[in-house]
């Protein structure tokens, strides 16, 4: 199993992770729908998580699969607590839209 | 409660003086140094303290007179809110006073100097809520700073020329000395003197100084700090007799001092402020004394006057305190009947200023004359005799006008008048006993009386460099001639005394409004317009100065630059505000920016 990973070069990991980031980068910058810029934030997230999986493999050490559980958990709760957010939003404006967070400026 | 500690401490450091003064006269003089003050290159200071024969004639002064008028004034202010305040106040100014004779260097001195001005200040404008006597504080404040500057400046160049502020390091190196350097020195501290003992060009704030309460004046204003001068000249006779320029200046300065406020004194109606005047124009007498080389004849004149000043003002605060608070003399007359004590007192210290035969006034004072005539000459002992008579003219005058006649006040004060409590009047009493027989320290030679010149062999004892304190003045005169100087003075004192009862015995001599006066009374009676000449030569252009410089350098100098950059923090603030408008969106282009731009300066 570990040969046939290694048989994928370590940068086509890094190339596919980082155009994952940028497509989340891009998500959060550029929708304004709340649920899309969370799961944006995922992506990004995810990213991280298998840039850390495949040099984790490559070096033989564990340290960053545990990182990547780590990740996951905090991942986990960002999205509850962020969807509950969301929710009371959406009750109060009947929208998702972020830039009417604004109205909390003054 | 307060009185007593007050006064009890007084009362203590007075026994402790009597002490002293038995250990100096048994063993010499004392001297400790406390702890090192400071060093700087090779100047060091002590604080140290010398108690000679000198010091400790001045702390009998101050600690017995001043336990005398701390006992008055428990009655005089019995009724005053500020009565903590005062009793703090009065402690602290004896123990600036006792700071500034005791010490062994000027720099003690000068410490004791400014205590003394600073409970001046605070005593002057004791009942500050009149604008008025706030006034008079700041003046005296202010003019005697003039003064310190000169102690000051005078402290400086005895440290360039000696190298030390210690009495005995300096007096020590005296011999070697540049006479051009002392005379500069003696100069200075002339200034320094002037200032604090009230003599011409310096001497308006005394007078104004009679705002504060009335044992302020007799304690601060006649008895001790004003005499703080004569004490500093006394103690550096060893500069001034090598300098007979600066002795000059300061025989001048007395004599002009004593006759110009005696003439000012003939026309004051206030009872305090003819007292004031009198006070200058003897310390003025003083200085005639120490410019004639004749520092015993002063500190004798420093303590009989201390004696009979203290009751004049005490008996006139006593006037005052029967009055409620009448301090015009106009307003009183026939006070005999209603105050016996306080007349009789009065009496008593004004014979004694007067120079009436064999009171404490007639032995100082006929030492002065004495030594002007044989070291000035007979133009110098005309002149001091001049402002003699008129001494006992505007005493006595105060005398009549005040406590003979009718009684010219309201019907209400006449219900009000009454004789001081014995809280008081014993005070005056003690003080009407010392001045009868003061003069007896120190009887002149020829008229072989008992005790005979003691206090100048007691004051020529050695000090701490083994040379006597305070050398005695040789008058090289006949007995016949002293005789009749004496003769002379005490004559036209007594043919005054007795002259001025007729005059001002009758209504029509009563001293007039203000307004009405006259010519060159009129002249006298605003004080040669000394104050006005002085508000308008100093402190008008001073105040338009500050008025100047306020407008220009302090509102649109100071005040500009500071509100400059507060405008412009707040205008910067404005532009950059415009960054954050609460858009997520920018933020996060911000943020991303931002870290891309890091990423960026790392890596590559």
């Amino acid at each position: 199993m570990l040969e046939i990973i290694k048989t994928v070069p370590i940068e086509y990991y890094l190339l596919y992770s980082t155009v994952l980031f940028c497509i989340g980068v891009f998500g959060v910058l550029t929708r304004r729908n709340a649920i899309i810029v969370l799961m944006c934030v995922e992506l990004m997230l995810n990213a991280v998580n298998l840039l850390l999986a495949a040099f984790s493999t490559y070096l033989g050490d564990a340290q960053g699969q545990i990182m990547v559980f780590f990740i996951m958990v905090v991942a986990a709760a960002e999205a509850a607590v962020g969807l509950g957010i969301l929710v009371m939003i959406y009750r109060n404006t009947k929208s998702t839209d972020i830039s009417l967070l604004d109205r909390l400026r003054n | 409660m307060v009185g007593i500690i007050g006064a009890g401490s007084l009362l203590a450091s007075f026994l402790l003086t009597v002490m002293c003064l038995n250990q100096v006269g048994a063993s010499g003089p004392i001297q400790s140094t406390l702890y090192h003050f400071m060093s700087i290159d090779r100047l060091s200071l002590d604080f140290g303290f010398l108690v000679d024969q000198l010091s400790v004639w001045m702390m009998m002064i101050i600690t017995g007179v001043g336990f005398l008028i701390h006992v008055y004034s428990i009655g005089y202010m019995h009724d005053d809110e500020g009565f903590y305040k005062f009793f703090a106040y009065l402690n602290l100014f004896v123990f600036s006073m006792l700071l500034l004779v005791m010490g062994d260097n000027f720099l003690m001195l000068f410490f004791g100097w400014e205590g003394v001005g600073l409970c001046s200040y605070l005593l002057i404008g004791f009942w500050y809520t009149n604008r008025d006597y706030g006034t008079a504080a700041r003046k005296a404040f202010i003019m005697n700073r003039v003064g310190d500057l000169g102690l000051l400046l005078g402290m400086f160049f005895i440290i360039k020329t000696f190298g030390s502020l210690a009495y005995k390091d300096v007096f020590a190196q005296l011999a070697g000395a540049d006479p051009a350097m002392v005379t500069v020195i003696c100069l200075l501290l002339f200034v320094g003197a002037m200032g604090k003992s009230a003599q011409i060009p310096l001497y308006t704030w005394l007078p104004d100084a009679m705002a504060g309460p009335t044992p302020v004046s007799a304690l601060i204003h006649a008895a001790t700090m004003v005499t703080a001068g004569v004490y500093l000249v006394t103690r550096c006779n060893g500069l001034f007799s090598m300098s007979p320029d600066a002795m000059h200046v300061v025989a001048i300065v007395g004599l002009v001092t004593a006759v110009f406020t005696a003439i000012i004194g003939l026309r004051q109606n206030d009872i305090k402020k003819v007292l004031a005047y009198s006070t200058v124009s003897q310390l003025g007498l003083m200085f005639l004394s120490l410019g004639m080389g004749a520092y015993v004849s002063a500190m004798f004149h420093v303590t009989t006057h201390a004696f009979f000043k203290a009751l004049l003002f005490l008996s006139a605060g006593s006037v005052i305190h029967g009055m409620g608070g009448e301090q015009d003399i106009r307003n009183m007359g026939g006070l005999r009947k209603y105050m016996p004590v306080t007349f009789w007192v009065f009496l008593i210290g004004t014979f004694a200023i007067s120079g009436f035969p064999l009171l404490s006034g007639f032995f100082s004072k006929d030492e002065i004359f004495a030594n002007t005539y044989a070291h000035g000459g007979a133009i110098w002992w005309a002149m001091a005799s001049v402002s003699a008579v008129l001494t006992a003219v505007y005493m006595c005058r105060l005398l009549y006008v005040t406590f003979f006649g009718e009684f010219r006040g309201t019907e209400e004060q006449r219900h009000h008048i009454h004789e001081s409590p014995s809280v008081m009047t014993i005070p005056l009493m003690v003080l009407a006993v010392l001045s009868v027989v003061g003069g007896l320290l120190n009887t002149p030679h020829f008229m072989h009386l008992p005790g005979s010149q003691w206090m100048a062999h007691w004051l020529a004892g050695n000090g701490v460099n083994g040379t006597p304190i305070v050398p005695m003045a040789e008058v090289h005169l006949s007995a016949s001639t002293e005789w009749s100087l004496m003769s002379f003075t005490t004559a036209l004192a007594l043919l005054v005394i007795v002259a001025l009862y007729f005059v001002y015995g009758k209504v029509a001599n009563l001293p007039v409004s203000d307004q009405k006066q006259t010519g060159f009374t009129k002249v006298v009676a605003n004080k040669f317009y000394v104050d006005e000449l002085y508000n308008s030569l100093f402190v008008k252009p001073t105040e338009a100065l500050s008025k100047f410089l306020y407008q220009y350098a302090d509102i649109q100098g100071v005040d500009g630059v500071v509100n400059g950059v507060g405008t412009g923090v707040s205008k910067l603030g404005a532009i950059f505000r415009r960054l954050q408008n609460g858009n997520i969106e920018y933020y996060l282009i911000g943020m991303v920016v931002g870290a891309a731009l890091l990423f960026l300066t790392i890596f590559i």
